[in-house]
């Protein structure tokens, strides 16, 4: 057992990673939960762990802080080997926010922060000035300053969340674990936490945050590691990682990612409001097209492909997140530019899909200009037509041409349902 | 205020009050000696050791004239069991605290381990069939050494690969503690004669005590230096106490070596307890109920906990051993304790305030 002094926050700049974890494997039980796993963090990186539950994110965060020992594989912090460390040389490398935030007994707030100086204080020893110090600091960046005399048992989960980083910051590592921190937390205190944790980061600490979240991941990690079936399946930037098909693979869902318009960092819709054990329902169709637009049509065109029926869809314009869908589940689709909308080219084209299909159906979308021609050329192929109303057809009307081609194709054979299942039920 | 401070404060307080009841029960008996006089003989047998040709000659720095019966009822008689009290309440209180802690639950008391059962097959063993005790072991001895063994066989029967989980160890406890009934009830069948000297050990007692239990070897007490000792080093694992209440891991990560720790702080207090129990037999409710009720009023912090369970384990001791010896017929302390304690203890229950540790 080595009991260093030395490695605090700051000492371990250059020596290489701070985590390295090689060749890992973990069993819990009989159960083999990671299976040679390797993965480097450097120093400053903020590392999103995300993965489907069980996938073993928090396995892996135990075994990088020595609770778990590995069946094989060997754990170095700060270039050391976990195993090889005394509890208290680990307790100043590495500071966990644990994901369970409940304490059953009343110590104060304050009490509670200074335990994070256990691995510092000797045991013979008080706690002198500098580690009163760095207690008040710690308290003062996570924003539990204003209540450190109050009894941890009567404040609400959010604070004592933030209690628990602020426990984890007076700790002094280099290396900070976070399971799950903001489970439990409203968005506005997600972001401050995550905001608290990219700042220590960018003054040189490391942080790997188990998250749930994986719009909170692409938002503040620089590198996302996905965890699935016992191994990472994909490491990397937030934008190479979350890509539909990776997140559809490791969550075992349809997932679509889009960018998001404010913070221009991926944003991810899991499309999964389906249960995956049910039965699928099968129409007894082959073949859909599907009139899609502004995300009206991202479940019913996840379920069509459940149910194993060959859906084609449009004209969508590229940035719709009806066709981010459409891409994630790989179906055929008629872009049309922003610029020059529905032209005779695409009008062709959407002639031919509408042929080859064995039904047409208008989702509930806006009535728009542009879909006017697209309405009319529906309402002629003489393909089954089927409207999806969940919304009174006067509400969504944008251009009067459009609403008089709905109508048209509506008193015509078209079939209406009130839901995307009401409609599946049609089409069978 | 800081924790240092306060754990001063409050001890200084407690044990002002712990001298004035060792006074005030100095003074009640058969033999009534007024508060003065008590007062005057409890400071006379203050004494310091001094080392003079390599001998310990006790120095008393405070010296009264009194009567000399007065002098020898106090001296004699009461005080060796007044502190003998104090002391295996002490024991009891610090010992009940750091098994609360420890088990993280509140109907954890010193004896969980099956301490007091193992020290009860002892002492009974050794009047009821006295040839089964190797080494012709005395009845202090016998317990002892029950106590010790049925500790570490509870240990030994819940350590896995190194680790030992606190709720097996809690269930190995009870379980050991139900059969080791069993073989005391069985003793106690065979007891025939002496068998209301068994139920009198049982119950718990402080009567006949001497100066002669607290273990003079070459003139020092060792008793109550070997339970101070061990109090020491339970006070200095106070703050892991604190840690180890955040849970296993949680203390694990903030770098406290867990198992370790665990196992120095049991083998401790099952010591202490141990030695508690040998001399006194088995006394309930006080382990468990004083560290609750101080709980109660100095908080969770083991550091101000510890030693103020301590005290106040040692002035209720005393208290209840007053009541026990002036009651019409004399009874065993265990009684009164159990009696006083468990009302007050289904009080704090009702008041919902003992939900948590």
């Amino acid at each position: 057992m080595t009991d260093d002094t030395t490695a605090t926050a700051g000492s371990t700049a250059d020596a290489g990673p701070v985590l390295s974890i090689d060749e890992l494997s973990v069993s819990l039980g009989a159960t083999e939960v990671l299976d040679g796993v390797s993965l480097d963090v450097g120093r400053g990186e903020l590392v999103g762990l995300v993965g489907p539950n069980g996938a073993g994110k928090t396995t892996l965060l135990r075994t990088a802080r020595g609770t778990l020992a590995p069946d094989s594989g060997v754990v170095r912090v700060a270039g050391d080997p976990v195993a090889d460390l005394s509890a208290k040389a680990l307790g100043r490398r590495v500071a966990t926010v644990p994901q369970d935030t409940s304490i059953a007994f009343s110590f104060a707030v304050r009490e509670i922060v200074e335990m994070g100086r256990t691995p510092h204080v000797p045991r013979f020893g008080a706690m002198g000035d500098d580690d009163h110090a760095t207690v008040e600091r710690a308290m003062e960046r996570t924003e539990v300053a204003e209540f450190a005399d109050r009894p941890v048992t009567e404040i609400s989960g959010g604070e004592r969340s933030r209690v628990l980083l602020a426990r984890a910051l007076a700790q002094e590592t280099p290396l900070l674990l976070l399971d799950e921190p903001t489970a439990s937390l409203d968005p506005n205190h997600r972001l401050r936490t995550f905001e608290t944790v990219a700042e220590l980061v960018e003054e040189g600490r490391t942080a790997i945050a188990a998250i749930h979240d994986l719009d909170t991941a692409a938002r503040y990690c620089d590198r996302i590691v996905v965890v699935a079936d016992g191994g990472i399946v994909a490491d990397g930037a937030p934008e190479s990682v979350l890509t539909g098909a990776t997140v559809g693979d490791a969550f075992d869902v349809d997932a679509v990612v889009t960018p998001d318009p404010v913070t221009e960092r991926p944003r991810v819709t899991a499309l999964a409001d389906l249960d995956p054990d049910a039965e699928p329902e099968i129409p007894p169709v082959d073949r859909v097209h599907v009139v899609a637009g502004g995300g009206r049509a991202g479940s019913l065109l996840t379920r069509l492909d459940r149910a194993g029926v060959e859906a084609t869809v449009g004209p969508l314009s590229a940035g719709d997140s009806d066709a981010a869908v459409a891409d994630a589940l790989g179906l055929e689709t008629l872009e049309v530019g922003a610029l020059e909308g529905v032209d005779d080219a695409a009008l062709e084209r959407l002639g031919v899909l509408v042929e080859r299909a064995d039904a047409v159906v208008v989702a509930d979308v806006e009535l728009t200009a542009g879909l006017a021609p697209v309405l009319s050329a529906v309402a002629e192929s003489g393909t089954p037509a089927y409207c999806i109303e969940e919304r009174p057809t006067n509400e969504r009307t944008r251009d009067e041409a459009a609403a008089e081609a709905y109508r048209r194709l509506r008193v015509g054979e078209a079939g209406v349902a009130a839901s995307t299942p009401e409609l599946l039920a049609a089409l069978a | 205020m800081s924790v240092a401070r306060r754990a001063t404060g409050w001890s200084a307080g407690l044990a002002v009050a712990l001298a004035g009841v060792v006074v005030v029960s100095a003074g009640i008996g058969p033999v009534p000696v007024p508060a003065e006089t008590a007062l005057k003989a409890v400071l006379g047998a203050i004494a310091l050791p001094t080392i003079s040709g390599g001998e310990v000659v006790w120095y008393h720095p405070f010296e009264f004239s009194l009567r000399s019966s007065h002098r020898a009822i106090v001296m004699r008689v009461r005080l060796p069991r007044i502190l003998l009290g104090a002391l295996v309440g002490f024991a009891l209180g610090a010992a009940g605290t750091v098994m609360q802690g420890f088990f993280r639950n509140p109907m954890a008391d010193p004896s969980i381990i099956g301490v007091s059962s193992g020290a009860a097959v002892g002492a009974v063993a050794s009047i009821v069939v006295p040839a089964s005790i190797p080494f012709g072991l005395g009845l202090e001895p016998a317990a002892f050494a029950g106590a010790l063994l049925t500790a570490f066989g509870v240990y030994a029967i819940a350590t896995e690969n190194g680790r030992t989980p606190v709720a097996t160890l809690l269930l190995a406890g009870v379980a050991v503690q139900t059969f080791l009934g069993a073989v005391t009830s069985f003793l106690l069948l065979q007891s025939g004669e002496s068998m209301r000297r068994v139920v009198y050990w049982l119950m718990g007692h402080l009567d006949n005590a001497g100066w002669a239990d607290f273990v003079p070897v070459a003139g020092v007490p060792v008793l109550p230096l070997f339970v101070l000792g061990c109090f020491v080093v339970l006070l200095a694992y106070a703050r892991d106490l604190n840690v180890l209440l955040l849970g296993e891991e949680e203390a694990a990560g903030l770098g406290i070596e867990v198992e370790r720790t665990k196992r120095l702080l049991l083998a401790v207090s099952a010591v202490v307890t141990g030695a508690g129990v040998a001399v006194s037999g088995v006394i309930g409710f006080v382990g468990l109920i004083v560290p609750h009720v101080m709980r109660l009023v100095v908080g969770p912090d083991h550091r101000i906990l510890l030693p103020t369970a301590a005290i106040t384990g040692s002035a209720f001791l005393v208290a209840a051993d007053t009541a026990a010896r002036s009651a019409p017929q004399e009874l065993p302390v265990g009684i009164v304790t159990a009696a006083v304690g468990a009302p007050f203890f289904l009080f704090l229950l009702r008041k919902r305030r003992v939900h948590e540790l």
